[in-house]
C-alpha cells in the first residue's frame, strides 16, 4: 500500500500547510469580530441619526475591508491544499469533509460576499435600512463560514457520524447531524468565534487608546472603546467557559494532546495543574527523551478538577497512554500497532480477493467490516498499523510546543478579560483615558491577542499529530506524492508573497488608523 | 425527496450543479478578462480608477464562485478533487497564485503606504485575468484530451510527468480552449464596461477593442469545437465499467443528447448575437446575451465530457484510471444531505441579483470616484 514513507516530504507538506493556515489566521479572527463591531455601531448610526456614530462606524469599516482583502486571499488556498498536497486524504474523508467545504461556499461565502459589496458601497444607494441590513449579513456570513470549516476540522479531531466502508476503502458519512453537532464541533465554534470577537475588541480599544494618548478624535475613540469594551468582556468571558470545557473534551477525547499540553508524563490521580512552568529536554532516557521542568508552579488537584470535576480523577501521562496502563484499562501503543496493522492487511486481503474474483474469501472479510466487536478491537486502531517498525516516539506530539503554547494562550485570555473588564469599568464612569499608563498597557496588548490566538491553533494541530483524522489517518499516509523539492518551492513563494501582502498590510492598517475617521 | 433517488441519479444532478458553478465561473470571467484592459483601455490615471472600481464590484462573486466550485467537486466528486488537485499539482498552484494576488490588489491599490506601489497591484491584476482565465481552460481541457495520471489500488494518485499538468498547456487541443476561455473572457469584459461606466473615452476604446477580440474568440472557438467533434472520446462501458477510445465519441455525445445540442446551439447563437450587439449599438446591453450564452456553451460542454456514459476526467496515460460520474462520487448518503442543502441555491441567487440591482442602479463615472463612500 504505501511502503516507504518520504518524511521530508511530509514534513514541507505539513509546513506549508502550517505556513498557509497561520498566514490565514492573522486576518479571519479579526474580521469575524471586527464585523459585529461594526454592525453595532452601524445599528447605534441608524438608531440615533447621530453623525458621529456614522464616522466611527466607517472608520472601522475601512480597517475591516482592508483585513477582509487579505484574508480572503489567503483563504483560497487552504481550500485547494486539501487536494494539492493531501489528496490521499482528501479521497479518503473527501465523502465526509467535503461536505461542510462545498455548503460554506454556498450558504456562507455568497453571503458574505454579496452583502460586503452592499456595506461598502451602500451608504448612499440603498435604504438606511438594507444598508444596516447588509452589515449584518455579512457579519452573519462571515461567522457562518467559520462554523463549516471548524465543522470540517472538529470531524478531524474526532471522526463521528461515519463508517468505513471496505469496498471503497474509504470513511462514508452515515449521519450528518452527528458530524455538525458533535461535542468538539459545537465547542470548537463556540470558542473560535467568541476568542475572535475577543480579540477584535482588544485591536477596538488598543486602537482608540492610541487616539486618546495622543488626545486626538477623543470622541470617537471613547465611544468605539465603549462599544468594544461590553462586546469584550461578553465574549472574555464565553472564551473563558468554552476553552474550560474545551480542555475537558479534550482530555477525554485526545488524551495524548492532553498530556502534551501539561507535559504530564506519568499519569496521577489529584493530578495538579501546572500554572507556570519552563522545560529542558532531558536527552539521557533514550530512546524516549522527555522534557523535564526547570521550575513550575502547580496548582494542587487542579488538573484532575478540570477534566473529571472531582480531585481524584485519574488523568493519564504520556507514559501510560504510550507503554499502556493495564490497571487503568490503556492499551499499549504496541498492541494498539499490531491491531491496526491486523485491520490493514484485512483490508489489502479483501482486495485482492475481490481482484481475484475469489468471492467466498470476500464474503468472508467484509463480514469482519460489519463486525461491531471486530471494529472496536482492531478498525478503531487503524491508523495505529501505518508505524509497524517505526519508532514509538512517532506518535507522541512535541511536547514544549503543546504546553507552551497552550499556557501562554491561556494567561493571556485573563489578561485580555481583565482589561476589558477594567476598560469597561472606567468608561461607564466616563474616567476612562484618565491614567496614562492604562492607555499604553492597552496599545502594547494590541499584538497580544494574535499570540494568543496562533498558540490556540498550535495546541490544536500540533496536539493531534501525527494524525490528520485521530488514529485513523496519519500524516504520512495522507500526502500527496509529490517531489519534496516541489513542495519546498511552493513553500517559499507563498512565504514570500504572503510576508510581502502582510507588510503591505500592516502598513495600509497604521496609515489608515494615523489618518482617523476624518481621512479619506 | 432526494433520499428515494438512486446514486446514479445523484451522481448525474451533482454532475449538473458542478456544471452549472463551472458555467457561470466563466461567466463571471468578464472580471478576469476587464482586468487584462486595465493599460489598453485605462490611459489615464482616472480612468484605469474607473476601470478597476467597475470591476472591483464584482470581482468577489467570481472569487466565491470559484471557491464554491471547487467545494462542490470535493463533496460531489472528492476522487476528481484528489486526483486532479494532488496529480497537475504545478497548473493548480499556478492558477491559485493567480487568485491569491488578485485579491488584496482591489483594496490596496490606491491606499496609502501600500508597499509594493499602485503599479505592482495593477500588474496583479492583470496577471490575474491573463493566466487565470487561460489555465482553467487549459485544465478543463484534458477533461476531453486526458490527463498524464495512474491511480493505484487504494486510489493514490500517480503522476507520469515531471511538469505535474504543465504538459498540458503545451497541447495545442488544449490550449485552443484555454486561448478560448482568455478572449471570450476579454469580450465579456469589454461588454461589462459598456454596460456600468459612463465616460466616453472607455466606451469609444471598448468598442474599438471588442472587434479586435471577438475576432481571435471566434477562431479559437471554432478550432476547439472542430476538433473535440473529430476527436477520439473516452467512452465507458456502463456494465463493466472499462474505458475504451471510441471515434467521434463527442460528436455522438452531441448527438445523443438532442436537449444538450440545443443548448449548445442556443448558447453559441446568444454569444454571437450579444457580441453584435455590441458593435452595433451605440450603449450596449450585450453582456446579457453574451453572458448567458457563455453559461449555456460551457454547461453543454461539462454534459458532452460527463454524460451519456463518458469519463469526464480521463487519463491518457492508463485508461482504466479514467474518471467517471459512477467511480469518482461520494455516498448516497452524502449525496443526499448535500442535495438538501442545493435546494438554496436559488434563494442565493436570489440575494445576488437584489443585490446587484441595487449597486448598479447608477452607471459608474468620474463623479463617484471622487466622492464615493469606498473607492478602490
Amino acid at each position: 500500500m504505501i511502503d516507504v514513507f518520504d518524511m521530508s516530504l511530509v514534513d514541507w507538506s505539513r509546513g506549508q500547510f502550517a505556513l498557509t493556515a497561520m498566514f490565514h489566521w492573522i486576518f479571519v479572527p479579526l474580521t469575524l469580530g471586527l464585523s459585529f463591531i461594526v454592525a453595532f455601531m452601524h445599528t447605534i448610526y441608524v438608531r440615533s441619526g447621530d453623525e458621529a456614530w456614522k464616522r466611527i462606524t466607517k472608520f472601522w469599516m475601512k480597517l475591516f475591508g482592508i483585513n477582509f482583502a487579505i484574508g480572503v486571499s489567503t483563504g483560497i488556498i487552504l481550500e485547494f491544499e486539501f487536494g494539492t498536497n493531501w489528496s490521499n486524504y482528501s479521497w479518503f474523508v473527501g465523502d465526509i469533509f467535503g461536505a461542510p467545504l462545498a455548503i460554506e461556499g454556498i450558504l456562507a461565502f455568497f453571503l458574505e460576499s454579496t452583502f460586503i459589496a452592499v456595506m461598502f458601497f451602500g451608504w448612499n444607494k440603498v435604504s438606511k435600512r438594507f444598508h444596516l441590513a447588509a452589515s449584518w449579513l455579512t457579519a452573519f456570513g462571515a461567522n457562518l463560514s467559520a462554523v463549516w470549516i471548524l465543522v470540517a476540522n472538529a470531524w478531524m479531531q474526532k471522526p463521528v457520524g461515519t463508517a468505513f466502508n471496505p469496498e471503497t476503502a474509504r470513511n462514508e458519512m452515515t449521519n450528518f447531524w452527528d458530524v455538525i453537532f458533535s461535542d468538539v464541533a459545537v465547542n470548537k465554534f463556540l470558542h473560535t468565534v467568541t476568542s475572535s470577537f475577543l480579540l477584535a475588541s482588544v485591536f477596538v480599544i488598543a486602537v482608540s487608546a492610541w487616539f486618546l494618548l495622543r488626545k486626538r478624535e477623543v470622541l470617537f475613540a471613547k465611544r468605539s472603546t465603549i462599544v468594544a469594551s461590553v462586546f469584550g468582556v461578553i465574549a472574555g468571558f464565553a472564551t473563558i467557559f468554552t476553552g474550560d470545557t474545551s480542555a475537558r473534551i479534550v482530555a477525554r477525547q485526545q488524551p495524548m494532546k492532553f498530556a502534551a499540553m501539561e507535559a504530564l508524563y506519568e499519569g496521577q490521580s489529584h493530578a495538579p495543574l501546572v500554572a507556570i512552568g519552563a522545560m529542558r529536554t532531558d536527552t539521557t532516557r533514550q530512546p524516549n527523551p522527555r522534557e523535564n521542568f526547570i521550575f513550575k508552579i502547580e496548582i494542587p488537584n487542579a488538573l484532575s478538577y478540570m477534566v473529571f470535576l472531582t480531585p481524584s480523577g485519574f488523568v493519564p501521562g504520556i507514559s501510560d497512554l504510550v507503554f499502556g496502563n493495564e490497571e487503568r484499562g490503556l492499551l499499549s501503543y504496541d498492541e494498539k500497532i499490531e491491531r491496526g496493522a491486523v485491520a490493514i492487511q484485512t483490508l489489502k486481503e479483501l482486495k485482492r480477493a475481490r481482484d481475484r474474483g475469489d468471492d467466498v474469501t470476500y464474503a468472508a472479510l467484509l463480514e469482519k467490516f460489519k463486525d461491531p466487536q471486530w471494529l472496536e478491537d482492531y478498525y478503531k486502531h487503524f491508523g495505529y498499523g501505518y508505524y509497524k517498525g517505526r519508532e514509538l516516539k512517532e506518535l507522541i506530539p512535541n511536547v514544549k510546543m503543546n504546553f507552551y503554547s497552550f499556557h501562554i494562550m491561556v494567561i493571556l485570555g485573563i489578561h485580555f478579560l481583565i482589561l476589558s473588564l477594567i476598560v469597561l469599568w472606567l468608561s461607564l464612569k466616563n474616567r476612562w483615558g484618565d491614567r496614562k499608563w492604562l492607555l499604553w498597557v492597552a496599545l502594547l496588548t494590541l499584538p497580544l491577542p494574535w499570540i494568543a490566538s496562533q498558540c490556540g491553533w498550535i495546541v490544536a494541530e500540533l496536539g493531534r499529530q501525527p494524525w490528520v483524522v485521530y488514529e485513523l489517518m496519519p500524516t504520512l499516509s495522507a500526502v500527496t506524492k509529490l517531489k519534496p523539492g516541489a513542495v519546498q518551492l511552493t513553500f517559499w513563494i507563498f512565504l514570500v508573497t504572503f510576508t510581502a501582502l502582510f507588510i503591505a498590510e500592516i502598513r495600509i492598517m497604521l496609515s489608515q488608523i494615523k489618518k482617523g475617521p476624518g481621512g479619506k | 425527496m432526494f433520499g428515494n433517488l438512486s446514486h446514479l441519479a445523484l451522481q448525474q444532478y451533482w454532475f449538473v450543479i458542478v456544471s452549472l458553478l463551472g458555467s457561470i465561473l466563466v461567466f463571471l470571467f468578464f472580471v478576469q478578462g476587464g482586468q487584462t484592459f486595465i493599460f489598453r483601455i485605462g490611459k489615464t490615471e482616472s480612468e484605469r480608477t474607473i476601470i478597476v472600481n467597475a470591476l472591483g464590484r464584482k470581482w468577489e462573486f467570481t472569487f466565491t464562485t470559484l471557491v464554491t466550485f471547487g467545494g462542490a467537486f470535493f463533496a460531489s466528486f472528492p476522487l476528481f478533487y484528489a486526483t486532479s488537485f494532488g496529480g497537475a499539482y504545478w497548473v493548480w498552484m499556478a492558477i491559485l497564485f493567480a487568485f491569491v494576488i488578485q485579491a488584496v490588489s482591489y483594496e490596496f491599490r490606491t491606499k496609502a503606504s501600500n508597499f509594493l506601489g499602485q503599479r505592482t497591484y495593477e500588474v496583479f491584476l492583470f496577471i490575474n485575468g491573463m493566466l487565470g482565465t487561460l489555465l482553467v481552460g487549459v485544465a478543463v481541457a484534458t477533461f476531453f484530451s486526458g490527463a498524464q495520471f495512474s491511480l493505484d489500488e487504494m486510489n493514490s494518485v500517480t503522476w507520469a510527468t515531471g511538469a505535474r499538468g504543465l504538459e498540458a498547456a503545451l497541447s495545442l487541443f488544449n490550449l485552443s480552449l484555454g486561448l478560448t476561455v482568455f478572449f471570450l473572457a476579454r469580450v465579456l469584459g469589454l461588454l461589462y464596461f459598456m454596460l456600468t461606466i459612463d465616460n466616453g473615452n472607455i466606451i469609444a476604446r471598448a468598442k474599438k477593442a471588442l472587434l479586435y477580440n471577438a475576432i481571435p474568440f471566434v477562431a479559437f472557438f471554432l478550432l476547439f469545437a472542430g476538433w473535440l467533434m473529430l476527436r477520439d472520446g473516452f467512452a465507458v462501458d456502463p456494465l463493466t465499467g472499462k474505458v475504451s477510445m471510441e471515434h467521434y465519441k463527442y460528436l455522438h455525445n452531441l448527438l445523443a443528447m438532442p436537449a444538450v445540442l440545443v443548448l449548445f446551439l442556443v448558447g453559441v447563437l446568444a454569444v454571437l448575437g450579444g457580441i453584435a450587439s455590441g458593435l452595433m449599438k451605440e450603449r450596449g446591453n450585450g453582456i446579457w446575451f453574451s453572458g448567458p450564452g457563455t453559461v449555456l456553451v460551457v454547461f453543454s460542454l461539462f454534459m458532452l465530457a460527463g454524460f451519456n456514459n463518458t469519463a469526464f476526467y480521463p487519463s491518457a496515460h492508463d485508461l482504466q484510471s479514467s474518471l467517471t460520474i459512477s467511480n469518482a462520487s461520494s455516498s448516497h448518503y452524502t449525496l443526499v444531505a448535500m442535495s438538501w442543502v442545493s435546494l438554496f441555491v436559488p434563494f442565493v441567487l436570489a440575494y445576488i441579483v437584489i443585490a446587484w440591482r441595487a449597486i448598479n442602479k447608477k452607471k459608474i463615472d468620474e463623479n463617484e470616484m471622487q466622492e464615493g463612500p469606498h473607492v478602490y
